[in-house]
Formats: C-alpha cells, sequence, structure tokens
C-alpha cells in the first residue's frame, strides 16, 4: 500500500468518517519523512489503532499501541490474528488484518507470506502474527512451531497474559505453576511453557521474552524482530500483558504489575542468531533501526 | 523456477497461451489419453495457472497432492508446499487465497473432518479456493475404504459442493470450478468432490486439450472483498467492529452476511448450467414412472440398473446431480413430472443425498422417495442391489 492510497476522493470527503480524514492527514508511513514513525510520536500523529473494546487500562491495548508505532513499513504490513481478547481490537486497526480462527495464525500467515512473496518479488511485505498465550501456545502450538521449522519469514507476537482472558479465566500453558485458575481449581500442574526458548530451538533467530512495561524497549524489539523476518528467518516476541481482571488488579496497577516482573520471572531473555546479529548491524548502519 | 513476473497479456509464467474457459473446455482441440483420477488433477491443475497449493497426505488423495507438487517443481505453480496436517493446511490455503491467489489443495476423510473448522471460514472470507476431495470412509474401526458420509458434514459450510462422476468430468469440472467460483458475484470456495478409489485410482479414457494452453489468472481485484495483499485501502468488512459486538447491528450483520453467501452460492447457478452443461443430467427412458436421483459413482450404477431394467420392461430413469451446493432443485423437479418412484442409491450409511432430496421435495412432489439402497465401508453397489430394491418397492412381496 502506498501512503497515497489514503487520499481521500474529494467527492466523499465531506460525508467520510473524521476518523479517515485524521489518517490521511496524519498518520505516519515509512516514507513519510515530516513525521517519521516510532514510539516518540505516537503522542502528536494518528495512531493505527483507532478506538478498542478491551477492559480499561489492559496492557493489551497499550502493548498494541506500541506495536504499531513500531512496524517498520505498515504500508506494507498484513497482521494476523487468532480468537481471544486481542481479537476485539483488530477492527480498528487501519491496516489489512486477518481474523480466522483460535490458533491457527501461524498457518494463515504462512500461507500469505508465500504467496505475497510469489506475487510481489520486488516488494518487501511484512506479516506479523500478533496473539495471545492460548492462542499461540495451546491449540495453535503446532502450527507456531511448524512455522518456525519451515522457517516462515513471519514474526510472532504472543501477547501473554498468563491466562484465557477471553472466556473467562482459565489456565493457559503460560500460566504459572500452582496458580488456580478455573478448569485448574487445585492450581495448575506444570510449568510456565518456556516458548522464548522452545522458539530459539525450533529456528527462530531472534527471540526475545520482555513485559510490556517499557513502551521504547517493546519498540525496539518489534522493530528488529520484523526486520531480521524479512530477510533471515521467522523471529518471536514473547510480551508479558497481565489480565489486570482476572488476577484482580484495577485499572491503574497493569504498569507496577509489568514493572515488578520485569525484575522477577520476565527478566529479560534475548536469543539473537549471528546471521540476524550480522544483519541488525547493517540495518543499523543503513538507518533502519 | 517461472516466476510470475514473467507473466504477459497473453502467456503464463510457465509460458502457455492464457485462453477462455469457454475455449479451454469446449472449443480447444482434444486427444484421448488414459489416466487415473490422480492423474487428471495434475492435467487439470497444469492448465489452470495455479498459484498456490498445500498439502498433506492421506489416502486416496496423496497421489494428486503428489502431482500437483511436481507441477510447482516444473514451474506450473507458484506457491507449494507440505503443511502440519489438515487443520495447518486447510489455514494455510486459506492465507494464499486472502493473499490473492488461485489455490487449489485436496484430502479425503478423515483429514476433512480434521480441518472442518475451516471450511466454514473459506466462504465467511469469500475465498475461492477449490478443495478437490476424494472422498473416504471417517475412522472407526480404521479405513481407508470408499465411502462418501464425509461430504454431509460440508454440507452447511457455505462452500459450493460439485460432484465428479468420472475421470473426464473431474478434469473438466475442476477446471470449471476456478472459473465459477472465482466470478465477482459468486467468489466463494468450492468443493469438486470425486469417490475415492473408484475415480482417484480408475484408470479411464480421457480426452485433454493440449497442454500449452492455459486458463487466464485470477484477478483477486476483481474480488467483493479486498485481497490480503496491502494494495488497496482494507474493506470495511475486515474494519468493522460489528460482529464483535453483542448487540442488535452485530446480530443483524452477522445474519445477512450469512444470507449473503448462501445467496452467492445460489448466484453461481446460471455459470455452472454453462460450464457444466447443465446441473442435472439425465439418462434413461424419458416417460418413466421410476427415477434415481444420484451423485457421483452411485450414478454409473444406476445407470447399469436402469439398463438392466429397460431389459427386464421396467422402465426408469437416471437423474444425476451435478451441484450438490447450490442445489439444482428446479431441474430436479422438471426431471421428475410423472415420475411415481424415487430411489436414492448412494454410499454411505446416514442417506445425505437423500435426505436433501426429502427435504427440497417436501411438498412439491408426489413422488415416493426410497432413500435406498445405500451401502458402507467401502461396500460395492452391484447393479442387481439397485434392481431388488425397486422390485421390492414397487412389486411388494413379489421381489426381483
Ligand atoms: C476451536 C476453539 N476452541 C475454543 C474457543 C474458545 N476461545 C475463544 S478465546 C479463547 C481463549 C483465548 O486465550 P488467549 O489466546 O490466551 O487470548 P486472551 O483472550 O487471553 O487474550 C478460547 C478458549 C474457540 N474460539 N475456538
Ligand atoms: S479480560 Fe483481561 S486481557 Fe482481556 S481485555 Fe480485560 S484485562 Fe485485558
Amino acid at each position: 500500500m502506498s501512503h497515497d492510497i489514503y487520499k481521500i476522493n474529494p467527492e466523499f470527503r465531506e460525508i467520510m468518517p473524521k476518523e479517515i480524514i485524521e489518517l490521511e492527514e496524519n498518520a505516519t508511513w515509512a516514507k513519510n519523512m515530516d513525521k517519521p514513525r516510532g514510539i516518540k510520536e505516537l503522542p502528536d500523529t494518528k495512531e493505527l489503532l483507532e478506538e478498542h473494546s478491551l477492559c480499561a487500562g489492559c496492557p493489551e491495548a497499550a502493548a498494541l499501541r506500541y506495536v504499531l508505532s513500531a512496524l517498520p513499513k505498515p504500508e506494507d504490513t498484513i497482521i494476523v490474528n487468532s480468537t481471544g481478547c486481542t481479537s476485539l481490537m483488530f477492527p480498528h486497526i487501519a491496516l489489512h488484518t486477518v481474523h480466522s480462527l483460535f490458533g491457527n495464525q501461524n498457518a494463515v500467515a504462512s500461507g500469505i507470506k508465500r504467496v505475497l512473496d510469489w506475487r510481489f518479488p520486488d516488494t518487501q511485505k511484512d506479516v506479523v502474527v500478533l496473539a495471545g498465550d492460548g492462542a499461540t501456545v495451546d491449540i495453535g502450538l503446532d502450527y507456531t512451531l511448524q512455522s518456525f521449522f519451515r522457517q516462515e519469514k513471519i514474526t510472532t507476537i504472543c501477547f501473554d497474559n498468563e491466562v484465557y482472558a477471553n472466556t473467562g479465566g482459565q489456565e493457559s500453558g503460560m500460566t504459572a505453576k500452582g496458580q488456580v485458575f478455573k478448569m485448574a481449581p487445585t492450581g495448575k500442574k506444570f510449568d510456565k511453557v518456556p516458548m522464548w526458548e522452545l522458539a530459539k530451538t525450533s529456528g527462530c533467530h531472534y527471540s526475545v521474552n520482555m513485559t510490556a512495561s517499557a513502551p521504547k524497549a517493546v519498540a525496539k524489539a518489534v522493530r528488529e524482530a520484523i526486520l531480521v523476518a524479512r530477510e533471515i528467518g521467522p523471529t518471536y516476541i514473547n510480551l508479558y500483558t497481565p489480565c489486570i481482571l482476572e488476577i484482580g488488579l484495577s485499572a491503574n496497577e497493569g504498569l507496577g504489575e509489568m514493572k515488578d516482573q520485569d525484575k522477577d520471572r520476565f527478566a529479560s531473555y534475548k536469543h539473537v542468531s549471528p546471521e540476524a546479529e550480522e544483519y541488525l548491524k547493517k540495518c543499523k548502519a543503513e538507518g533502519l533501526l | 523456477m517461472s516466476k510470475i513476473t514473467d507473466m504477459t497479456a497473453t502467456h503464463n509464467w510457465s509460458g502457455q497461451k492464457l485462453v477462455s474457459t469457454d475455449y479451454m473446455l469446449f472449443e480447444a482441440p482434444r486427444t484421448k489419453h488414459f489416466m487415473t483420477g490422480s492423474e487428471v488433477v495434475k492435467e487439470a491443475v497444469k492448465r489452470a495457472t495455479v498459484d498456490a497449493s498445500v498439502s498433506y497426505p492421506i489416502t486416496p488423495q496423496s497421489e494428486a497432492a503428489h502431482l500437483i507438487g511436481e507441477l510447482w517443481a516444473e514451474g506450473y505453480v507458484g506457491v507449494y508446499f507440505r503443511g502440519e496436517n489438515e487443520f495447518g493446511v486447510m489455514s494455510e490455503v486459506a492465507g494464499c487465497s486472502m493473499a490473492g491467489a488461485r489455490t487449489i489443495t485436496t484430502t479425503s476423510g478423515p483429514g476433512t473432518l480434521r480441518a472442518m473448522e475451516n471450511f466454514a471460514q473459506w466462504s465467511g472470507t469469500r475465498a475461492p479456493m477449490q478443495l478437490i476431495l476424494m472422498a473416504r470412509g471417517i475412522n472407526s474401526p480404521l479405513t481407508i475404504q470408499p465411502d462418501n458420509l464425509e461430504v454431509q458434514y460440508l454440507l452447511e459450510t457455505g462452500c459450493m459442493i460439485w460432484y465428479a462422476e468420472n475421470v473426464q468430468e473431474l478434469f473438466d469440472m475442476s477446471l470449471a470450478a476456478f472459473t465459477v467460483a472465482e466470478k465477482p458475484d459468486v467468489h466463494v470456495p468450492i468443493i469438486t468432490a470425486v469417490d475415492g478409489f473408484f475415480v482417484s485410482h480408475t484408470r479411464e479414457a480421457v480426452m485433454l486439450p493440449e497442454d500449452d494452453i492455459a486458463l487466464q489468472p485470477y484477478n483477486p481485484y476483481a474480488a467483493p472483498l479486498p485481497p490480503i495483499d496491502s494494495e488497496m485501502p482494507p474493506g470495511r468488512f475486515l474494519r468493522d467492529p460489528f460482529v464483535m459486538k453483542s448487540n442488535y447491528i452485530s446480530y443483524a450483520t452477522h445474519a445477512s452476511w450469512q444470507w449473503e453467501i448462501r445467496s452467492a452460492v445460489e448466484r453461481s447457478k446460471p455459470y455452472a448450467r454453462h460450464y457444466l452443461n447443465g446441473l442435472v443430467h439425465v439418462t434413461g427412458t424419458e416417460d418413466a414412472e421410476i427415477a434415481f436421483v444420484t451423485c457421483g459413482t452411485a450414478s454409473n450404477q444406476a445407470k447399469e440398473a436402469e439398463r438392466e431394467l429397460n431389459k427386464l420392461g421396467v422402465k426408469s430413469k437416471v437423474i444425476k446431480l451435478r451441484t450438490i451446493r447450490p442445489f439444482p432443485e428446479d431441474e430436479l423437479l422438471e426431471a421428475l413430472e410423472g415420475v411415481k418412484h424415487v430411489f436414492v442409491p448412494e454410499f454411505n450409511v446416514v442417506g445425505w443425498l437423500s435426505n436433501e432430496v426429502k427435504a427440497k421435495l417436501y411438498g412439491k412432489s408426489d413422488a415416493n422417495i426410497v432413500g435406498a439402497p445405500r451401502v458402507a465401508g467401502g461396500m460395492s453397489m452391484p447393479a442387481e442391489a439397485i434392481i431388488k430394491e425397486v422390485m421390492e418397492n414397487i412389486n411388494p412381496g413379489k421381489g426381483a
């Protein structure tokens, strides 16, 4: 999509919703040098996420804003989602997005990415998967890992809230051992799945585990992961975005919870393969990072 | 490897001359070959300018899937790989199709059921891909035998379903299928079904056009929804939060979308009538009082029974349904004019076709509808079994 695509037909301008006009006038695209893209521009540029129906204060909503602000080339980015709380935000994103089924996001993304590479051999089209931990690590684990094995050039971002939030609080593979949730009435029986490590051993060239407490750090990881996926191979970001509702926090307590976990269970983990490292250096030199 | 950028206005990326579907199906000179169903799938795909295919093995469709892979290696298909399982494959081909590719895959029996959630999702996104279904029994106990019970599960997915009787029909239908599924006013996925083994593994004489011609490429920009390729603004369908909220507008949106998919399937009728030479094929005596309503290879058995019955002085006809979704109700009613007994022989235990026929004819036909004979688990259905069923019904107590 060229950023000119958001040029509104003058005849329709009068009846266009305000958010579309703002998108044309004030959104940031990769080619837009007046308003460069990045987390710093968030306060005074048009965001690609208009509104959403997540719980007030849900860290997933903030994390999605950071992710969208960090896309290196949104006009050529497709985001694939899965059923869950995140799917409530998807219809509001001003990009091509797909919500297909619960768990098949990496398979759908594989099809899309391969066809886009076939149809547009001269354009870089980025495909980013964004789904909950239930979708990524439970019902969809097969598809997630197989896309890594097959070296699909996509970035997978897991919004790890350690619970099935959208269905009312059941334990997931990512829930910590011992935690009592619905369907784990006597506490979860096995450890949190170390998905970031599985990602590494399954062929990801870049894998991080972090919380969404620091916008800049999230944006940096997203940008690096997408650039590596473009050239080298699959990348993975595990992002702790606690479900404040299910763990009983109020709207303003999500950030504190993430900060606490920064020093604890989510002390950062980062794997970058030698090829990816080399490539990121090059990107830095070219001003892409 | 050929590239999509090698395509010209007159030739596709593998150098085949682009022709219309009418030319391909009705005008191009044909020569005789001796081939199996699996092999003609390859021949059809070779002439269809296919962008993408993903596959997973299951008997009896594996060979067709292998052969599509060979075509990819030869440069006729753009994208090809083996997925992780059928749920993965049906999701991968969904992605391929949404991204603007002419897409095909194949499966059978248990694979169909494993992937089930995807079929409704395909139609819900109006992605016009083609599934070649080589129907086979469903476990347990483990079976690989011919049986078409799985079609029962597909009936209400919102996909079109066509049924081919033999190798020749499979070839012609699978080319017509892309064309009809991709019409902008139709634009829904299509399932081209055949009975596994009976068609997939049977070698028959088949007339094929030369392989230096191929169908015009798919144009994703004529689709009713924007392809997911970031080349145009995202469509309202993908942007509106309607169906995610619980309110009257979201209910109405979802309901009307469901009806729209079903209407799109209905809108395929005139195109299918043209490319398939009619939605039903009738053989036998025109003024018969006995009719067989069939699809797939059961038609073949019924035709044999019809010939034998004729020798016994009993006049009958075979009404072969070539499309199941859309259901050719008007054509069936017309063909049943004057018919007193309808028999529905089928290769599955539940009798989904006779249920369909009964539901569609209810209140519209006085004929006595017999949902038999019915076989399952790979059992054969000899003409004698069909004749016996007829004699016992029209001549009670006296038998054949
Ligand atoms: C096949 C299937 N099984 C179950 C569900 C029900 N379901 C919807 S969302 C969900 C949980 C989502 O959890 P997660 O992926 O962690 O996302 P979150 O809602 O926590 O953001 C489940 C089980 C479904 N939609 N489809
Ligand atoms: S239920 Fe939990 S994860 Fe879902 S929107 Fe609310 S706070 Fe966020």
